[in-house]
Order: structure tokens, then C-alpha cells, then sequence
């Protein structure tokens, strides 16, 4: 509205423009020598069907046709829903082979939505009037006799709650109200446990045999192979118990074979057996299993975030984002010949967190 | 004054009239159809960007609905009996097993998760690109802030949103999802551990995630949302919508088509559009196969495991960093390595919401912006857009950067260190070259105005000389080209004022007139024609 632009106007800061040339309105009179006033909506130019009423009526069946082919399609979306069994594949260039149902009900359903859209939109552009329309806007904020009773209504709200003079009933409000929501937070509580230890502890301890995840047999050192990467579980934690995901997820295991002489860090040697090193398989940086080695290098790598780590190296990172190498296992073989653990781990597994250390 | 209506009509009311009148009584209809039944919608293709952000809203929203029919949000396990052979006996979660059901079993089923998940997708992109669309023309300007503010929200929201969803089968792939979370949770420093246990209730995975997930996913987050997302379109109507300079158009009406019909049709229709569109995209092209990879266990994972496409860049962020992790006195342990990544997921939301204050505190404008800017007319801001979206695709490379190195033949090690240096030098680049693109549109855009457009005729002068025929612009082109704003850069006041007293400069102040010099000072626009120079050179035209 041209008050309010004039109001804004004497506002300006003296960094604004100083004219802002060719506002002065739609179709307005303008200044005739300005060379880059707005010249004001054309003229409506009248589109075919407004002028022929066949093709006016064109339209109208193209529109119709739209709509009856929705119908006959929602019509097709039952039939398949009812003929198609749910468990059918077929072969569909270019698609392969997929789920007969869900693509009859898919292509079905979407023409029939489809065509719905299209008739409304062909409707619109075609039979509905095309001539644009100006409507003026309306200053967003107040007039100034609405602030002014707005304010004068606050004021005297707040005057009659006396919540400014009388400071107590303030202060005292003010601190109920503060500590109230205390009682939401404490709520919370019983949302989880303490960590106490939980993050330290893994169901390794000492004297448990490796068991193989894939034969659920335990591990002899001739099982494992130089060059392969195996993964163990501890004793006794089987796939279905009631705490195995969470079990595993801490002491998951993976076992390389790597020729003696080419292990590098001598505590780590020392930890394994002839040349078998037991690794944490959970990645140090947010918990990945790791699982992609690298026989000729003893490289593994995280598929997740591609942190990398030399087994043969006592698990040092090489590369990428994980923060510490992997912790190792102290394994032994006993008496029977089947590989086992000298303890837990002695440092927490998987992700770091601020008690770690 | 419905109730007591004095005037005769000249037609009995008809039914659908009595039904408006007696709704009139109740709830004030006619004072809403007043305003609104006519209201005028300007026309723009990108202002259906919204739109399509909006439906398939809607179409998530609806989809979602009957999931929950059949979908059951727990992590009890059991052994799968049913009809997806492949998985027959295995071990997994009700969660999981009643997402197998829902696209095995239940007819239809396929198609409406399919749907929903496409949806998913499509919202996200839809408002990011509606997002750009606002920031590249200036929309977020006065009076519009506060809606700048409600879309960003939603953005965030449906970012939230769309990870608890996909999270939800228990699937492998968005079991690591979520174990990507607590490992990332465990990175806050002091609190991380007890937040994670709180979250997860206990260790991970426990029993708790998905359930709370779920609660977060279709109760919580899409709750807020509609809220939001009423409150964005009720203040699109308050504040009408902006339009492109063009004739007739001001920054003080609204041109455009009526409400009623023509806005319902087409709006409507579109919706019908996008929702064929979806389902269509549904019917034919698998999306998130939960079944291909079985159950989560916190032991097992995939090789290119990806996130939905709206969290790669956090997945970026999380993958090249190099591996810092400090242990500080007192035996406590800071993983820079994720927390860092986090706390940048927390700025760049903070420097989005700021900008479009930040902007107005440089240019000092305090007026009501209808008119949107073409983006060539604001360098610096379409620079700081594009430096923007440079540095996510920067990090959506990070993100996939195994895909890259296996389908490039490429080293993983070669592709994050080119991104480790594209993070900082990728967008000062793409800032610099947007710039230089904007102002040389500006001198076109220009040259246009006071030499007129190309026609392609040559000609031959009597005395030998080949010039090419300029026409001049038709009118709206010419105002379109010269009615944009051109703010005059801040300047530091001397020194010493009249009276030789020192005045003092804050640092605050020095540093707004840097960036208002930055953003309008020579670098940072061409000055367009004015009426002066235009008379001059085509009164000039017939001497040549």
C-alpha cells in the first residue's frame, strides 16, 4: 500500500537506495519520459477455446477422458488386487523380475491418480479463465491505532495483575515455574541404567574356548588358515539367547594366521598363538563390525567409514577415522588342542567415550 | 448479522449456500471466504517446489497411517516362519518380521511402504530445493523471517524424521544406522555414555531403540511437524506470496490467478500429479530391499552401506576426518574424531537459521520485500548459496567415497584427501566463481538495456562498415532488467569529527561496513542503467 511504502520510505538509512524506479504501480499512469517504468499488465490475450467453442469443447472431452480413465484404472487397481496372487514374480523389460502384484497395483494406482491430476490442470489451463487478476497487499503489521490500543490493553493487563509492583508474588512465580519442569527431567531417569562397567566387560574370560560363528564348533589352531579371516563367538553364548545381540556386539572376534616372523609388534605375538592373533571385530571408531581383509597386507578395513588397521602391526590404525587400534585377545591352546581365551579383553572394545581413557 | 439477515434474496439460497450459512453461524466462514476464496496466487515453476514438498507430506502422512496397521515396533525375537523363504528360520526381531509381512504378505503392502519410503525421499529433496529457491531470490527477507525459521525447522524435522523411520525394520543395513548413532553418541564428551545408555536403555542394541524410535517417528516428530507445516502455509496466505518483477507486478500487489478456481485446480491437480508420480516410481523401482541382507546383528555388516541421501553429508563429515582422539589429564578420553563432525552438524543448522538476520543487519534494510531478487543481482548471497551447496556435495563425495573408489578405480585413501582439501578450498572457489558468473550476467543484463538485444542482422554501412542491428527491449523486459534494488555500500565516518574530537569506531561496526562493502562496494555489483545513460546513448543513436 502506497501509506505504508511512504512510511517505510522515511525510514531509510542513508546506505538505502534513493529511488526505487518503476514502482509506482500496476497499469498506474506513469511518467511518460521514464524509459524504465513498468508498463502495466498487457491486455488479456483471448486463448483458442475462449473464441471457439469447439475447441472449448475439445477440452472438455479431453478433460473427461482424463477422469474416465482414472475411473477405469482405480477399477483395474481391484481386479489385480483381487486376481494377482501376492507372492507371483514376472519378467518385465526393463525391470527385471519383480513382484507381479505390487507392479499392477503400482501402475494401476498411479495412473489413476495421474490421470486425475492431469484433468484438473488441463481443466484450469484451458476453460478456466486465464486473466490475471491484481489484488493489492496489506501491510503486515498494525495500524498505528491498533498498536496503540494493543499496548494501552497490555499495560493496563499487566497493571491490574499488580505482577510489577508486588515483587514477591514475581519472584516466587518466577521460581516455581522454574523448578517444575525438574520434575519432567527427573522422570527420565528410568530411561536407562547407569554404565557402571558395562562398556569394559565383554563375556571373554578366562578360560573360554573360541567358538566358530559359522559351525558353532570350537577352534583349533589347523582351522585357521594363513590368509583367511575367521570370526569366533566366546562358549557358551548361543544365537537366540536372550542377551546375544548385546553380547556380541561387545566380544565379537575375528582371527588371523599371519607367518611369525612378519608380526611386527612383539606383544602382540606374544598374545596369539604360533602366529594367530585374536582382534576385536568391532571398529574403534563408531562400532562397525570390521571385516574386509586384506591377505597380502594383513590390512582390514572398516566397510562403514574405511578406517584401516595392520593386524600384523598390533592393529594400528593406517588410515581413516578410527582413533585407537583394535583391542587384542590373549588366546592359548590347551590340552585338548582347541584354542581359548587367557581373559578379557584389557581395554574396553568398540567405540571410545569420555570414562575410557 | 447471518442470523438476522434482512435482505430479500433473489434466488432461494442453494444447498450447499444453507450448509455455508449455517456453518457461517458457527464458525465465522464467511469472513475466511471473503479474504481467501479470491485470494491471488502468483505463478512460478519454482514456487511448486513447496507444493511437492506439501503433498508428498501428505502422502507420507497417509502411507505412514496404515503402516502402523501392520507394522510391530518391537525387538522381541523370534524365528521367521513366513512367506519369504529365504529367511525362513532365521533369527530376528518382530520388527523386522513384520516388515518382511508387510511387503510379502500383506497385498499391497510392497506398494504402500514403497510409496512411503519414495515420499520420504522426495519431501526431503523437495524442501531442500524449495529451501534454495527461497535463499537464491531473497524471499526469507522482511516480512518473511519468522517462515524462513517454521521451513527450516521442518527441513531438520524431516531430517529426523526420515532416520527414525528408515531405522525402524531392523534391517542390516539400518541396524548400522543406528549403531552409527551411539557410536557417535558415545563421542560427547562427559555425558556421552549415560546419554547413550539412557537412549538405548542399557547397552547396545538392547530392546528399547526401535520401540522409542517408533514413538519418536510417527508420533512425535510428524506431530510438530504438522503443526509447523500449518503455521508455514497460514502465514503463506497471511503474507501473500511473492512474485518476480514483471509488468503489472509490484511490491505492492499481487498478480496472478484467483484462489478459486484456477488455484484449486491447478494445485489440486498437481497433488494428484505427484501423488500418480510416487506411486508410479513405487510400482516399478524397488526401494530399500529390507529383505535382500536379513536381520541386524551388531557382528555382521555390508560392504556400500549407504544412508538415505539427506544424511550423507554427515556421513561425509564422520568419514574424512582423520582419527583424532586425545586422552586428557584425569584419564578422560575426547574422540575429536566424531565429536568434531557432530558439533559441525550443530553449526551449519545455527548459520542457516541466522542468515537472513545477518543479512539484514549488513544491507540496514528494514523494509517489506515482496518482489524476489534474480539471483544475479545479489552476488554475494548467490555465492554464499552455491559455496554452500559446493561443500555438501564435497561431503556427499566424502560419504560415499568407497562407491567412488569402486566405481572410479580410485583409492579411498587418494578420494579422501582430495575431499579433506575440497572441505575448505571447494567452497572459497565456488564462491568466487559464482560471484564473477553474477556480475557478468549483471553487465549483460546491462549491455542489454542501453544497447538493446542481438538481433543477428548484420549490416553494411554506406561507407563500408558491418555493424549489427540492436533492437531495442520491449517495456517489460526493460523494467524487469533496471527495477531491482541497489543498496549503496556502508562507508566509516571520518575519524574526528567537526570538532576534532576522536570518535570511537567499534570493531562491530568496522566489521558491517567490510561486509556491506563486501556484499555492494565495486567488487560486489555493476551499477545498472540509469535513466541518464540510456537517454544518452540512444539519443545518441543517430549520429553513430
Amino acid at each position: 500500500m502506497s501509506s505504508q511504502a511512504g512510511s517505510e520510505n522515511e525510514n531509510n538509512g542513508e546506505h538505502l537506495p534513493t529511488v526505487r524506479e518503476g514502482e509506482d504501480g500496476g497499469g498506474v499512469a506513469v511518467e511518460e519520459r521514464d524509459p524504465f517504468a513498468n508498463p502495466g499488465l498487457p491486455p488479456h490475450e483471448p486463448r483458442k477455446q475462449d473464441i471457439d467453442e469447439r475447441a472449448a469443447k475439445r477440452s472438455e472431452r479431453t478433460v473427461s477422458l482424463l477422469f474416465t480413465v482414472s475411473m477405469l484404472a482405480t477399477v483395474a487397481f481391484i481386479a489385480a488386487f483381487v486376481a494377482i496372487d501376492v507372492d507371483e514374480i514376472v519378467y518385465i523389460f526393463p525391470l527385471g523380475h519383480v513382484s507381479a502384484l505390487n507392479f499392477a497395483l503400482g501402475v494401476t494406482l498411479g495412473i489413476a491418480l495421474f490421470t486425475i491430476g492431469a484433468g484438473a490442470i488441463h481443466w484450469s489451463r484451458t476453460l478456466m479463465s486465464d486473466v490475471e487478476v491484481i489484488q493489492e497487499r496489506h501491510p503486515i503489521a498494525a495500524t498505528e491505532e491498533t498498536e496503540a490500543i494493543s499496548k494501552a490493553d497490555w499495560r493496563q493487563g499487566t497493571e491490574e495483575s499488580a505482577i510489577g509492583s508486588r515483587k514477591i508474588i514475581r519472584r516466587t512465580m518466577l521460581g516455581a515455574l522454574t523448578l517444575v519442569p525438574l520434575a519432567g527431567v527427573v522422570l527420565l531417569r528410568d530411561l536407562g541404567p547407569l554404565p557402571g562397567t558395562k562398556l569394559r566387560e565383554t563375556l571373554w574370560a578366562k578360560g573360554k574356548l573360541l567358538i566358530n560363528m559359522n559351525t558353532d564348533e570350537p577352534l583349533r589352531p589347523e582351522d585357521i588358515t594363513v590368509g583367511s579371516l575367521s570370526f569366533a563367538k566366546p562358549e557358551g553364548l548361543k544365537e537366540g539367547d536372550h542377551s546375544f545381540n548385546n553380547e556380541i556386539a561387545k566380544a565379537a572376534l575375528m582371527l588371523v594366521r599371519i607367518h611369525p616372523g612378519d608380526i611386527k609388534d612383539r606383544k602382540s605375538a606374544d598374545w596369539g598363538h604360533e602366529g594367530i592373533l585374536a582382534y576385536s571385530k568391532i571398529c574403534t571408531h563408531v562400532g562397525c563390525p570390521v571385516s574386509l581383509y586384506e591377505q597380502q597386507t594383513h590390512h582390514v578395513l572398516c566397510p562403514c567409514h574405511q578406517s584401516t588397521f595392520d593386524l600384523s602391526d598390533g592393529a594400528r590404525v593406517l588410515f581413516g577415522p578410527a582413533g585407537h587400534p583394535l583391542p587384542q585377545l590373549r588366546i592359548t591352546v590347551n590340552d585338548e588342542g582347541y584354542l581359548y581365551a587367557l581373559g578379557d579383553f584389557d581395554e574396553p572394545v568398540g567405540p571410545s567415550f569420555w570414562e575410557r581413557g | 448479522m447471518s442470523t438476522t439477515t434482512t435482505h430479500t434474496r433473489r434466488n432461494p439460497p442453494s444447498r450447499g449456500e444453507r450448509i455455508a450459512d449455517w456453518t457461517d453461524a458457527r464458525l465465522g466462514l464467511h469472513g475466511a471466504g471473503r479474504k481467501n476464496i479470491r485470494k491471488i496466487f502468483p505463478d512460478h515453476w519454482s514456487f511448486l517446489l513447496g507444493e511437492i514438498a506439501m503433498y508428498t507430506f501428505l502422502i507420507v502422512l497417509l502411507t505412514g497411517v496404515y503402516l502402523t496397521l501392520f507394522f510391530k515396533p518391537s525387538m522381541a525375537e523370534m524365528t521367521y516362519h513366513g512367506s519369504y523363504a529365504p529367511m525362513n528360520g532365521v533369527m530376528m526381531t518382530e520388527a523386522y518380521a513384520s516388515t518382511l509381512d508387510i511387503s510379502f504378505d500383506v497385498r499391497g503392502g510392497l506398494l504402500v511402504r514403497q510409496i512411503h519410503h519414495w515420499s520420504a525421499l522426495i519431501f526431503i529433496a523437495a524442501m531442500a530445493t524449495h529451501m534454495m529457491r527461497v535463499f537464491f531470490t531473497g524471499a526469507f527477507r522482511k516480512p518473511r523471517e519468522v517462515n524462513w525459521l517454521f521451513g527450516f525447522t521442518l527441513l531438520v524435522l524431516g531430517c529426523v524424521a526420515g532416520f527414525t523411520g528408515y531405522s525402524l525394520p531392523d534391517d542390516l543395513l539400518s541396524g548400522t544406522g543406528v549403531r552409527f548413532m551411539e557410536g557417535a553418541t558415545l563421542a560427547t564428551p562427559v555425558i556421552g555414555t549415560y546419554l547413550a545408555f539412557f537412549l538405548w536403555g542399557g547397552e547396545f542394541p538392547g530392546t528399547d531403540i526401535i520401540p522409542r524410535f517408533f514413538a519418536v517417528h510417527v508420533l512425535l516428530v510428524p506431530g510438530i511437524m504438522l503443526g509447523l507445516f500449518l503455521i508455514h502455509l497460514i502465514l503463506i496466505f497471511y503474507h501473500k506470496h511473492t512474485q518476480f518483477a514483471g509488468a503489472g507486478k509490484t511490491n505492492d500487489n499481487v498478480v496472478g490467478a484467483p484462489f478459486m478456481p484456477v488455484y484449486v485446480a491447478k494445485a489440486g491437480g498437481f497433488f494428484f500429479l505427484v501423488f500418480g508420480v510416487v506411486t508410479l516410481l513405487a510400482g516399478m523401482f524397488t526401494i530399500n530391499p529390507v529383505w535382500d541382507l536379513g536381520p541386524y546383528r551388531p557382528d555382521l555388516v555390508s560392504t556400500g552401506a549407504q544412508p538415505d541421501w539427506y544424511m550423507g553429508w554427515t556421513e561425509g563429515l564422520i568419514r574424512f576426518m582423520p582419527g583424532w582422539e586425545w586422552v586428557i589429564p584425569g584419564g578422560y578420553t575426547i574422540n575429536f574424531g566424531v565429536f568434531i563432525p557432530l558439533m559441525i552438524v550443530g553449526v551449519v543448522p545455527t548459520v542457516m537459521v541466522a542468515y537472513p538476520f545477518f543479512e539484514s543487519w549488513v544491507t540496514g534494510d528494514r523494509r517489506e520485500h515482496h518482489i524476489l531478487d534474480r539471483p544475479r543481482n545479489v552476488p554475494t548471497r548467490t555465492g554464499f548459496g552455491v559455496a554452500w551447496l559446493t561443500w555438501v556435495f564435497v561431503l556427499l563425495m566424502a560419504g560415499g567415497n568407497d562407491l567412488w573408489a569402486t566405481h572410479f578405480h580410485l583409492s579411498i585413501e587418494a578420494i579422501t584427501w582430495f575431499v579433506r582439501i575440497a572441505f575448505f578450498v571447494a567452497p572459497v572457489l565456488a564462491f568466487w566463481i559464482t560471484r564473477r558468473i553474477c556480475l557478468g550476467l549483471q553487465r549483460r543484463d546491462r549491455e542489454k538495456v542501453l544497447h538493446g538485444r542481438e538481433t543477428g542482422i548484420i549490416k553494411r554501412l554506406p561507407h563500408g562498415e558491418f555493424i549489427e542491428v540492436h533492437e531495442p527491449l520491449p517495456q517489460e523486459q526493460m523494467h524487469v532488467l533496471t527495477s531491482h534494488d541497489q543498496h549503496t555500500p556502508l562507508e566509516l565516518g571520518p575519524t574526528v569529527d567537526d570538532n576534532g574530537v576522536v570518535r570511537k569506531q567499534s570493531p562491530v561496526e568496522k566489521l558491517r561496513v567490510k561486509l556491506s562493502q563486501g556484499y555492494y562496494g565495486e567488487a560486489g555489483q555493476i551499477p545498472k542503467p540509469t535513466r541518464h545513460e540510456y537517454e544518452e546513448i540512444t539519443s545518441g543513436h543517430g549520429h553513430h
